[in-house]
């Protein structure tokens, strides 16, 4: 883990509050500063709130004075429902700048961002490979704003990392997410008792679950993988196959053509239908995660699973409703909890003490050779911890079985 | 180590993203990434690639096989010449509107073939974007005829595929140019192939042209290919089929242009020889 100062912007988005609370668990990171222009929604313990927007200077104050050197850019909005298009734009492509150039100059201590992208890049088209890849070029010009969006963005991306060698930029390229707490057009359309399609069209649908879109971002917060990656579940299924794993019928009542005035009018009758969406109802779309996983990243759902959870957060989501109060954030207390003498904190959130999951103090920065040295001097105890971590974390083989090798000996 | 695998790969992309110089798509060396293939889901009856287990079986016990016995009485030699297993590039000559001649071939390996193998039938990619025609095409096994896709399906899932290098203009010609193979509209479909390294099984097919003799072709919408019109109902032509003996492509090396030029030139020359000898030998177009 060689990322120890990170600013996450979008924190109050569901996939960026969970990834902070990921990233506040791993020993190595000293700081985590989240940005947005609403309230955080998921509890935090020690991540910095700051309410503002990357549009204008203040942010490249914030990197500087934080001194961070890791950007996980999760702000774009690939989903028509979410926003206005011209709120999109202004977020999509002019926010992108902001961070950018917050980011960039020669003495600027940003050495990896990370940009959460969206397979939206390659369009709905009939004439694209099954499985779209990272190296393959866009086919046709953007169709729909948001596509025209993520293109402009990704393209600022690129200029960026031409400008600035000394940062690692990676790209996710990620499907959409599904689970239980994702709020997209996909999942507002899956919730529907009845799917609407277009005459004539099964369009294959791939899908990632929440989980491992989160888990994807710190994968690339540990690593230092610079380039364009694909997020998307394993797994295309085709949207007749999903709506039957969700239990509901489909119905199709867009026409072939024209689908697009067909869904003006259905809009004219109160019906959410993007325009992305109906593209996506004729053509779909598949991609190739699979450099991801030569990364070492493991997903942990298939697409189908994902829709298996959707199905099963469905049926509970009446019930949980009116279960536990849903997080509130209020400065005043979180300032409280942060930095208050009178808090009495357990001495495993302090500093380096992060003994229950880490035996070794900033683990992250050792060689295999240096942790199998370290591991010498351990006891039984410390050393099971130490191979649970390294197993749940980075997982080297040499470090096992030199460890696996110790226990032995010890017992 | 997934730094070292990707540290290489990264400027590479950096700097395909920014468009500058960059050597043409087909030649960039690539990740071997056969090991990351999705697992199989047995619970599944719809492949990624959109074929149905259940709309393909349907099909093939009903129409196929009363095509196949008894309509087109279709008769293939050769079938040994396909590979038992591993990737493998048949490539077919066309003719006939909305020709049954590709769906026979692949029938005549699942009758006729000890390992009974699927073949998956590349199809113009215009075909995706016909409302119904589409969608039934994929799931009844076809894929849209891009070299990516062929290429994922031959080099990474080691599949039969079955295609038309001929293209749109097999379909388009006339009745009296019949068996008169066309200029291989789409060599980069036997580029896929020898970038795969996969063998090349050449097969000749006699009697889909005139089962489906081109009366002309209509435009039904202007943003849609036109459709070619043939007979509702195929006449009852005999078929026969032959598949060749498959042309290694392992020792070819690298991938340029004017070889895989060479290569179709050949391989459409060896079908169309064949494909005559075929049309010499049988007495009848009906009873062959």
């Amino acid at each position: 883990m060689d990322s120890r100062r990170i600013l996450i912007t979008g924190l109050s988005s569901p996939i960026a509050g969970r990834l902070a609370q990921m990233l506040e668990r791993e020993p190595a990171v000293q700081a985590i500063i989240g940005i947005d222009t609403h309230d955080p929604r998921h509890e935090l313990e020690h991540t910095e709130f700051v309410r503002t927007d990357t549009r204008h200077g203040l942010l490249a104050r914030i990197v500087r004075a934080a001194s961070i050197d890791t950007v996980i850019d999760t702000r774009l909005l690939a989903d028509p429902l979410s926003v206005s298009p011209r709120d999109a734009r202004e977020i999509n492509v002019l926010g992108t700048r902001g961070l950018l150039e917050a980011c960039s100059g020669p003495d600027s201590s940003v050495r990896k961002l990370i940009f959460k992208s969206s397979s939206r890049w390659y369009g709905h088209e009939p004439d694209a490979p099954a499985f779209c890849d990272e190296e393959m070029p866009r086919l046709h010009r953007p169709r729909s704003a948001i596509e025209h969006q993520v293109v402009e963005a990704e393209n600022l991306l690129a200029s960026f990392a031409a400008r600035n060698p000394r940062s690692a930029v990676t790209v996710l390229r990620a499907a959409a997410a599904i689970g239980a707490e994702a709020d997209n057009a996909h999942a507002a359309l899956l919730t529907l008792p009845i799917v609407p399609s277009v005459l004539g069209f099964d369009p294959r649908w791939q899908f990632i679950h929440e989980d491992d879109l989160v888990a994807a971002l710190a994968h690339l917060a540990r690593h230092r993988l610079a380039g364009t990656y694909n997020a998307a579940a394993d797994g295309v299924l085709a949207l007749s196959e999903i709506v039957s794993l969700l239990g509901k019928s489909l119905l199709p009542v867009l026409p072939p053509w024209g689908a697009g005035f067909a869904a003006s009018q259905l809009r004219r009758l109160g019906l959410r239908v993007p325009v992305e969406l109906v593209r996506e109802l004729r053509f779909g779309q598949g991609v190739d995660n699979r450099r991801l996983k030569a990364s070492g990243f493991r997903y942990r759902y298939t697409t189908r699973e994902a829709v298996l959870q959707l199905r099963a957060h469905q049926r509970l989501r009446p019930l949980l409703r009116s279960g536990a109060e849903p997080y509130h954030y209020e400065p005043t207390v979180e300032e409280f909890l942060r930095w208050s003498p009178s808090v009495h904190r357990p001495p495993a959130t302090d500093g380096n003490a992060h003994d229950a999951s880490s035996p070794v103090p900033s683990y992250g920065d050792l060689s295999e050779e240096e942790v199998i040295a370290v591991a010498a001097s351990l006891d039984a105890h410390g050393l099971e911890q130490l191979r649970r971590y390294e197993a749940a974390h980075l997982s080297r083989a040499a470090v096992l079985t030199a460890l696996d090798r110790r226990l032995g000996r010890e017992r | 180590m997934p730094e070292d695998l990707t540290d290489e790969s990264s400027g590479a992309t950096v700097e395909l993203a920014v468009g500058g110089a960059q050597p043409p798509r087909a030649l960039v060396e690539r990740q071997d990434l056969r090991d990351h293939l999705p697992g199989l889901e047995p619970d599944r009856r719809i492949t990624d690639w959109g074929r149905s287990e259940r709309v393909e079986g349907l099909v093939d016990r009903t129409l196929y096989d009363f095509l196949y016995h008894y309509w087109f009485r279709v008769e293939a030699e050769g079938v040994e010449n396909v590979p038992g297993d591993g990737g493998a590039l048949l490539v077919c000559n066309h003719g006939g509107a909305l020709p049954p001649d590709g769906i026979m071939v692949a029938k005549a390996i699942r009758e006729l073939h000890p390992r009974r193998r699927h073949v998956h039938l590349a199809v113009q990619r215009a075909f995706q974007q016909v409302p119904m025609l589409g969608m039934l095409l994929t799931k009844i096994g076809g894929v849209p005829a891009h070299p990516a896709n062929i290429h994922r399906l031959l080099f990474d899932e080691q599949q039969l595929v079955l295609a038309f290098p001929e293209g749109r203009g097999a379909t388009d010609k006339p009745l009296k140019e019949r068996y008169r193979l066309r200029r291989f509209e789409d060599p980069t479909l036997i580029g896929a192939a020898v970038r795969a390294r996969v063998p090349i099984v050449p097969v000749a097919v006699v009697g889909a042209e005139e089962a489906e003799p081109l009366f002309g072709r209509i435009r039904v919408l202007i943003r849609l290919p036109k459709l070619p019109v043939g007979p509702i109902v195929p006449l009852p032509a005999k078929f026969r089929i032959r598949f060749l003996e498959p042309i290694s492509t392992d020792d070819l090396g690298a991938t340029d242009e004017p070889l895989v030029r060479t290569l179709s030139e050949d391989i459409r020359a060896l079908i169309q020889e064949n494909v005559l000898e075929l049309v010499a030998g049988r007495r009848s177009v009906w009873l062959g």
